[in-house]
């Protein structure tokens, strides 16, 4: 008889906090209970409880909880320990735990995965669990928990039911052909299918949106040398909480610093100066600088004041097309000109700190514009999703350019597989592939 | 005394006659036993064959060496390819019979065939062994006759019960008594059962029908065979079916009598097909329309009978007659008999192993309405594949289970067997996921050689399949070792973009317009390739994108087929399952870790878990 095993790990993260909570699933989470000498307390209602070792030496007061399966997170009798947060108490009660047969240390993602397996969290879901552990910001947060509510995968499923209305449709033509029951002329797809491949379409947009919140909304600092992107890069950094310390790019003419700005995750690129030159090398630089640019969600043109009467023809249309353009060393200027380049300049000296909160305001609010509406409506942030939305709009494509009355059956084959397409995005087909690769990206304990 | 066979068959309907002809096939001896010889091969309910998805499985049954493709080909009297303008993969072929002639045809089939016997007897029982396997039958006469394996085709005889108005009297098939020893028999195994009903409309005389002003449909010209042996075709004369409607009047009088309708009436309790409602249920489920198609069918070339399909009904006989003369053409019509609503019992498919064993009885097959189908088609492919395991057992050779990726044999047995009916079982093409590889001009290239292995196809269509495959493949190869310039392209009638691209043979008669006759424009020395083959080049040349990009979904498929659940799976063992699940995985008992995929109200999180177990869960 195969029983899973009982396994715990730490909810919180490893470093040192005011409290630790150690999460306890399993057949056998009541009796670790028992095994630190502590009562089980009424489920879902927390208690004071004296955890003991097997020496009888107590080992911390800890706030004790304890949710019976199947309506707890994994569907299992599941144990939460709230103990002090010190390295010493975890380690004890940790070590106590261990030592218990038939109870072992979760492997990363465990208790996701019980919980999925157990029928409480579909996979977009799950996959959900995984981005709010890792969620470092607020926007970060907030679309997981959209996430985690379903959004996607009740959407991607009412998507599928208009497929699924459409292919009934397109079946029954080709199968009931020949009973007088049945429309004699080809059903009308295109008009149901149309709107939702511009759904889909529409998804995708904001979904790149979305993948952006999860991983970073990138910012290109763009300009001629010298004008202080470095410094300002370096400024920001040093006043925000970096995310991620320095990291040089591959070359050494892409700098990146990643903070927490207004609630999203950005990550900021320092560019190689932009100038006309006949250096090879500074030309690759360049090159690079302006592809960055071109990449990046978002780009700011950092201008030096004392240079602003005299940009080039080059340096004026980049300007035009950035997001943003910030006029520094505004120090050493007697008159700040209100526009550059027919953009509202942001005055700003990196080296004084004077104008940095404004230019940080104006760019939170830029982000916000543009990526504030993605948070809510809990987007496509997964590579999977992408790809199989992606593969759903392909094959909605291909029906709509196909011929209903010569081919039907070809039509109908890919309003099928678009079905199937969108079927994935809940984890209906292909189960066994996506899970390791879904559940290796977690950490222990959630 | 005992006679020892290999094979017992009891049932000569569409399904025992497949079954034992194929167990014969692969060598095994084997009695068919009938009650009633001279009903061996009849259509009892309408005089065609075939139809979309239908026509597939008789071109299966047909490659695999089966007899139903044959017997058709001999005893048609109107064959129609359906859906001609629709694309190959859902066009399926059909043909009406001449019910006299197809029987004879069936009878001959089966007469011809060695290692084969008939036996007209009643069989009231099955004989086992004490550890439950099958041994035997009992006859009525007192006789037992032993068994290495028995298949069991019992129809809608099993506690049949046929309903004209509110009259109901016990019986299978009209004058034929219901197996109720059998049946008792069949009881005692405890297998989980199932009670289902279908219909069939009144019997009229054509020659009480005034034809002038309906409209024909006619077959076509020339009548493309459903075997794929040559010269099969009978070349009796080709006939015309009719086609009338009802009338607000008939709807009227219907309306009026629903009460004394056996299905109204509340006399029927077992559930009926969605897609062959009775005139009844369309009335009532379709008020607003005000008229409903019937097709006039020909019994046959020297039977004034006609089946007006269309109207099959349990009202009472003298309504019967009243409603059909309501009918345009059929004012002055004589009902020859009345129709009727028969419920009987069936089997749940899901106590079956996909091999169509039956789970708790080592031994014994079934196949048929006996296990929730309807149609001749189904039954016979069922009872082809049954025959043919039965053998198999007896010779201690593995079944064959067919693949959904493979055939429609495939798809309809995994559909039977792990999501078990909940109404009588009908084939449709878009059952399968597969639909354009599973066609009904390459059931022959599909199976025939997998049939030649598994020891159930004879030399010659070996030979004759053979043949055909080799041609079909060097006309491929020829054709993609050609190619045109886009102008030469379109001198030869092709529709190309002039792109300066070169294009081989196959990528133009792939082309959504492209004729064979292009071709021949382009290259005159292919002038005489046979029509059967460029027919099915053009088709392959057609679909090859969308089954190259199948392929991916069809490695995926065989995958989770390749994980077996072992049969003796304790489901309660598996941890993180609904009770639901649970009580669904007991019954359908899934052959592979795909079967369950394909259980109704399955989810991902319950698949991981019994992959969970069933991979770690082997140590355990």
């Amino acid at each position: 008889m195969t029983r899973a095993a009982t396994i715990f790990a730490e909810a919180t993260p490893s470093g040192a906090g005011a409290l630790a909570v150690i999460r306890i699933s399993g057949p056998q989470a009541r009796q670790t209970l028992g095994r630190l000498g502590a009562s089980v307390p009424e489920p879902r209602k927390a208690a004071l409880r004296h955890l003991k070792g097997e020496d009888g030496q107590t080992l911390d007061h800890a706030l004790v909880l304890f949710f019976p399966g199947p309506n707890s997170y994994t569907g299992e009798d599941v144990v939460e320990l709230h103990v002090h947060g010190g390295r010493a108490v975890r380690r004890a009660v940790l070590g106590a735990l261990a030592s218990m047969p038939g109870v072992t240390p979760a492997e990363p993602g465990a208790f996701t995965r019980r919980a999925f397996e157990a029928g409480r969290l579909d996979l977009t879901q799950a996959e959900a669990v995984a981005d709010l552990v890792a969620a470092e910001t607020e926007a970060q947060r907030r679309q997981a928990l959209r996430q985690l509510d379903g959004g996607l995968s009740a959407r991607s499923e009412a998507w599928r039911e208009v497929v699924l209305g459409v292919l009934a449709d397109m079946e029954a033509h080709l199968d009931f052909s020949d009973e007088a029951e049945v429309e004699a002329s080809s059903p009308a797809v295109a008009d149901p299918l149309t709107r939702l491949l511009g759904e889909i379409t529409e998804e995708l947009a904001a979904g790149h949106r979305g993948e952006r919140i999860r991983e970073g909304i990138e910012v290109a600092v763009v300009g001629p040398p010298n004008a202080g992107k470095s410094s300002l890069v370096n400024a920001l950094a040093r006043r925000e909480v970096a995310i991620v310390a320095d990291s040089p790019g591959t070359t050494r003419d892409v700098i990146e610093v990643s903070l927490d700005l207004g609630g999203f995750a950005i990550t900021l690129c320092d560019t190689a100066g932009l100038r006309e030159t006949t250096d090879t090398v500074e030309k690759e630089g360049v090159r690079r600088a302006l592809d960055r640019a071109a990449a990046a969600d978002l780009s700011v043109m950092v201008l030096s004041g004392p240079e602003i009467g005299e940009l080039s023809a080059d340096l004026e249309r980049h300007a035009a097309a950035a997001d943003l353009v910030l006029v520094n060393k505004v120090d050493l200027l007697e008159r700040v000109p209100a526009v550059v380049a027919g953009q509202p300049a942001i005055p700003v000296s990196v080296r004084s700190g004077k104008g940095l909160d404004r230019f940080e305001e104006v760019l939170a609010q830029t982000v916000a514009a543009r990526y504030a509406d993605t948070v809510v409506a809990a987007p496509v942030t997964r590579l999977r999703h992408r790809d199989a939305l992606e593969q759903a709009a392909s094959a909605l494509a291909r029906a709509l350019g196909g011929d209903m009355a010569t081919a039907p059956e070809l039509v109908t084959e890919d309003v099928r597989l678009a079905a199937r397409h969108l079927g994935r995005i809940a984890g209906r087909v292909d189960v066994e592939d996506v899970l390791d690769r879904i559940f290796s990206g977690f950490c222990i304990g959630k | 005394m005992a006679v020892l066979w290999d094979v017992i068959v009891i049932g000569g309907g569409h399904a025992g006659c497949e079954a034992g002809a194929a167990a014969a096939r692969h060598g095994a001896r084997t009695l068919l036993i009938t009650h009633s010889w001279n009903d061996v091969g009849a259509l009892s309910c309408n005089p065609a064959i075939g139809g979309l998805g239908k026509g597939h499985l008789v071109r299966e049954v047909d490659a695999l060496d089966g007899l139903m493709g044959r017997a058709i080909d001999q005893a048609g009297i109107q064959f129609r390819v359906l859906n001609r303008s629709k694309g190959p993969a859902v066009q399926g072929p059909r043909a009406q019979a001449d019910r006299g002639l197809y029987r004879s045809a069936m009878r001959r089939l089966l007469a011809e065939q060695s290692n084969l016997t008939v036996m007209e007897e009643a069989v009231v029982g099955l004989r086992r062994s004490g550890e439950g396997a099958i041994t035997g039958v009992c006859l009525s006469d007192g006789r037992e006759l032993k068994a290495g394996a028995v298949v069991l085709t019992a129809g809608t005889f099993l506690r049949g019960v046929m309903h004209v108005g509110d009259k109901a009297e016990p019986g299978g098939r009209l004058g034929d008594p219901a197996a109720d020893h059998l049946g008792r028999s069949l009881a005692a195994l405890k297998l989980p059962m199932g009670r289902l009903k279908t219909g069939t409309p009144a019997r009229l005389d054509g020659r009480t029908i005034d034809y002038r002003g309906l409209a024909a449909q006619s077959g076509d010209e020339p009548s493309e065979p459903f075997s794929y042996l040559p010269g099969t075709l009978g070349g009796q004369a080709q006939v015309a079916c009719h086609i009338t409607h009802t009338t607000p009047s008939t709807h009227a009088l219907i309306r009026a009598n629903l009460v004394r309708s056996a299905l109204y009436g509340g006399a029927i309790s077992g559930i009926g097909p969605r897609y062959c409602p009775s005139i009844e249920d369309k009335v009532v489920k379709f008020p607003d329309r005000e008229r409903h198609q019937v097709f006039l069918e020909p019994e046959g070339l020297d039977d004034p009978t006609v089946y007006p399909n269309g109207v099959s009904t349990s009202l009472p006989a003298d309504v019967q007659t009243a409603f059909l003369r309501t009918l345009p053409g059929l004012e002055k019509v004589e009902v020859l008999r009345p129709g009727y609503a028969i419920e009987y019992d069936m089997v749940d498919p899901r106590a079956l192993r996909p091999s169509l064993e039956v789970r708790q009885v080592p031994g014994l097959f079934l196949a048929g309405q006996v296990i929730g189908t309807t149609g001749y088609e189904e039954a016979a492919g069922l009872g082809l594949v049954a025959g043919l395991n039965a053998a198999r057992r007896v010779g201690d050779s593995p079944p064959w289970v067919p693949r959904r990726t493979e055939s429609y044999l495939g798809v309809m047995i995994d559909d039977l067997v792990t999501r078990g009916v909940d109404e009588p079982y009908r084939m449709f093409t878009s059952r399968a996921e597969y639909r354009l590889h599973l066609r009904a001009d390459n059931a022959d290239r599909r199976l025939t050689a997998l049939g030649v292995e598994l020891g159930v196809v004879g030399s010659e269509r070996a030979r004759v399949t053979a043949d055909k495959v080799a041609a079909v493949e060097a006309l491929t190869r020829l054709l993609s070792n050609r190619n045109l310039t886009p102008s030469e392209a379109r001198q030869a009638g092709f529709v190309v973009n002039d792109d300066g691209q070169r294009r081989d043979g196959l990528t133009l008669l792939g082309l959504p317009e492209a004729r064979w006759e292009e071709v021949v424009r382009a290259w005159p020395d292919l002038a005489p390739t046979p029509r059967v083959l460029t027919e099915v080049v053009r088709t392959d040349a057609r679909y090859r994108g969308y089954l190259a990009r199948q392929e991916s979904d069809i490695r995926a498929y065989e995958r989770d087929e390749a994980l077996a659940l072992p049969d003796s799976l304790d489901y309660s063992q598996v941890g993180s399952l609904s009770t639901e699940l649970r009580t669904k995985l007991s019954a359908a008992r899934p052959a592979t870790l795909g079967a369950a995929a394909r259980l109704p109200g399955m989810t991902p999180a319950a698949l991981t878990a019994l992959l969970r177990y069933v991979k770690k869960g082997r140590a355990a």
